[in-house]
This record gives C-alpha cells, structure tokens and sequence, in this order.
C-alpha cells in the first residue's frame, strides 16, 4: 500500500532529522575552551590570565541551541505519535497539524542554523571596517567544534525541509483519495 | 463566493508581502553613512557585513517570486508547486533575518567577552534605517507564515469545502 511506504520513509527521517539536531544542540551547548595567555612580565615572574570562549558569549549561539532543542523534540514527538498511531483510519485534521507543524519547524531550524553559521563566520574572519578581531586563531579547539555542530545542523535542516514535503504530498494524496471517495458516493 | 474571498484574499497577502520585501531591501541599499572623528573618516555600508548582503539578496528574491506569482492563473496546474516553493522562500527569509539580526546585534551591544566594540554610537542614522529594514523583513515573515497556511487551504482543500 503506498500509505505503508511513505509512513516508513517518514519514520526513518525523522529519526535522523531527530538525531542530527540533537547532536547539534549539545555539541554546540558542551562547546567551551580556555587558554592561558601570559599578559605582562614582571622581572622574571609572567603574568599569566586565562581566557574562556563559552557558548553563551553570543546570543546567536544560544538561539541556535534552544532552536535545535526545539527541533528535536517535535521530531521525537512527531516519531511517538507516529509509532502509536497505527489505526487504518486517519483524520484529515490529524495530517493537516502535522504537515502546518512540520513546516513552521523547518522554518525555526532554517532560522537557528542561518543565525549560529553568520556569527561563526564573522569571528573567523573578523571585521576590518567595524574593526573587530577574529578569535578563530587562538582559539581553534572552539571554531572547530562549532563548526561540527553547525553542520549537523545543516543536515537536520535539509532532513526538515524533505520531511514537511513528504508530509505535504501525504496531505494531498489523503484529500485527494477523500474528494474521488465523496464524488463516487453522490 | 467563498472560493472568490479566498484568492482575493491570497492576492493582497502576497502583495503585501512583495511590498514589504522590497521596502526591507531598498532600505538596507540606501544606508551609508559617514562619520568622521579628528582627521579619520568612517563610511558604514550594508556591505561591509556579509549577513546584510546574504538579507539583502534573499529579500530581492523573495520580492521577484511573490510578483511572478502575483499573475499566476487561477485554474493552473503549478499551484502544487507554489506549496512548496513557499515553503523554501520562507526559510530563506527566516535565515536572512536571523543572521542579519543576529549580526546587528553585536554591532549594537558590542560583545565584550572578544573585544568587539559597538559601532551604533558613532553610526546612529545608519543603525535607524538597518532596523528599520530589518522589521520590514520580519513583516514580510509574517506575512508568508500566513501565506504558507493559505496555500494548503487554497490546493489541497483539507476540509473539502468546495464541491468540484
């Protein structure tokens, strides 16, 4: 049944949809690094002050893990519902919410991913006109981690926009299954 | 007549929408200005940030699809296709908005664990019109987040409210 088929692929997606933004959002949320820079000498005896690069530095990074949080927990309840769902009939508001939800999720993931890859970007390259130094040099172990998250990120979001099409064309095949249905009976 | 309201009511949000994409470009294009301290000389663009070009673009193509679909015919097979196509265009306009909110934040505040001062202080016309393209471009969000849920109503007709 072609019902059948499409309720497989959507499970197998939102599960990696649901363990990519996951990943994200720790890696992202674990991200820290401290260096110990010396500062000053005093005769013989440096002055040593050490550095912290947290995530919570940059509000675009916060945003970026509350909105894969988000993410992630809509996909695994959207993977409950699924599970526990198995009844042969299926109510058109049901598909609906589901399609509307999914859709306003990949919207939030797009807006997370776009806001922590900007920010990344301007403390790797840094700024000449606003005269803003890049951090991306001394602290590499932080740039690299954030870039891993970034990219998981990346994939949950393409996962989100191919699982709210998916869901879409099943909406569409449910009415249209329901208008021949109704049109045969009158 | 309810299928009349319906496109009517579709036609204005995405002229709306156009309307408010094209107002959040033109005012980011226009903003430049020059600030001078002593003898050094500071001119803000929109481009020297690459998140106000990535707004900027975004918005332009978001403005030249809602006017080609603007004259889509009522009875055309391509509405499918607008679903979807709505559904891209407002992620593109929800990650060209955050990115450019989230780097005018830092102009605005400055971000004191990296050193970064802000710049608003010495640009304030300059911040003035960035936020004011920066709402426009939320206005425009707003609309298509309607629009999305529109379009589903006006192709698959869930609720089968019209009788073919």
């Amino acid at each position: 049944m072609a019902r059948e088929k499409s309720w497989k692929l959507l499970l197998g997606l939102r599960i990696f949809a649901f363990m990519a933004t996951l990943a994200a959002a720790i890696v992202m949320a674990l991200n820290k690094e401290t260096k110990t820079l010396v500062v000053a000498t005093i005769g013989t005896i440096p002055i040593k002050a050490s550095l912290t690069a947290k995530f919570q530095h940059a509000p675009a990074f916060v945003f970026f893990v509350i909105a894969n949080v988000m993410v992630s927990f809509h996909n695994l309840f959207m993977i409950v519902l699924q599970i526990f769902n198995r009844k042969p009939e299926i109510k058109c508001f049901n598909l609906l919410s589901v399609a509307i939800l999914d859709m306003l999720n990949a919207t939030l993931a797009s807006a997370g991913a776009n806001a922590a890859a900007f920010m990344a970007e301007l403390g790797k390259n840094g700024n000449k006109h606003a005269k803003w130094n890049k951090i991306c040099d001394q602290f590499a172990i932080y740039c690299d981690h954030g870039s891993g998250a970034l990219i998981a990120a990346f994939i949950g979001l393409i996962l989100m926009l191919i699982i709210a099409a998916v869901s879409i064309s099943r909406l569409l095949i449910h009415s249209n299954k329901s208008a021949a249905a109704t049109s045969s009976n009158t | 007549m309810v299928k009349l309201t319906q496109r009517l009511g579709g036609l204005v949000l995405r002229f709306a929408a156009f309307c408010a994409a094209l107002g959040a470009v033109i005012a980011m294009i226009t903003s430049r200005e020059r600030s001078s301290f002593f003898v050094l000389s500071l001119v803000a663009r929109y481009s020297d940030l690459a998140a106000f070009k990535y707004f900027v673009i975004a918005n332009a193509i978001v403005s030249v699809y809602s006017f080609l679909v603007l004259f889509l015919p009522k009875e055309s097979l391509l509405w499918k296709f607008v679903v979807v196509l709505d559904l891209m265009v407002t992620m593109l306009l929800t990650s060209s908005l955050s990115a450019a909110v989230a780097v005018a934040q830092v102009g605005k505040r400055g971000n004191a664990n990296a050193g970064w001062l802000p710049i608003c202080g010495q640009v304030p016309r300059f911040c003035d019109q960035i936020t004011g393209a920066l709402i426009a471009g939320l206005i425009a969000l707003i609309l298509y987040v309607f629009l999305l849920i529109f379009s589903i109503h006006y192709v698959v007709d869930p609720f089968l409210l019209r009788k073919s």
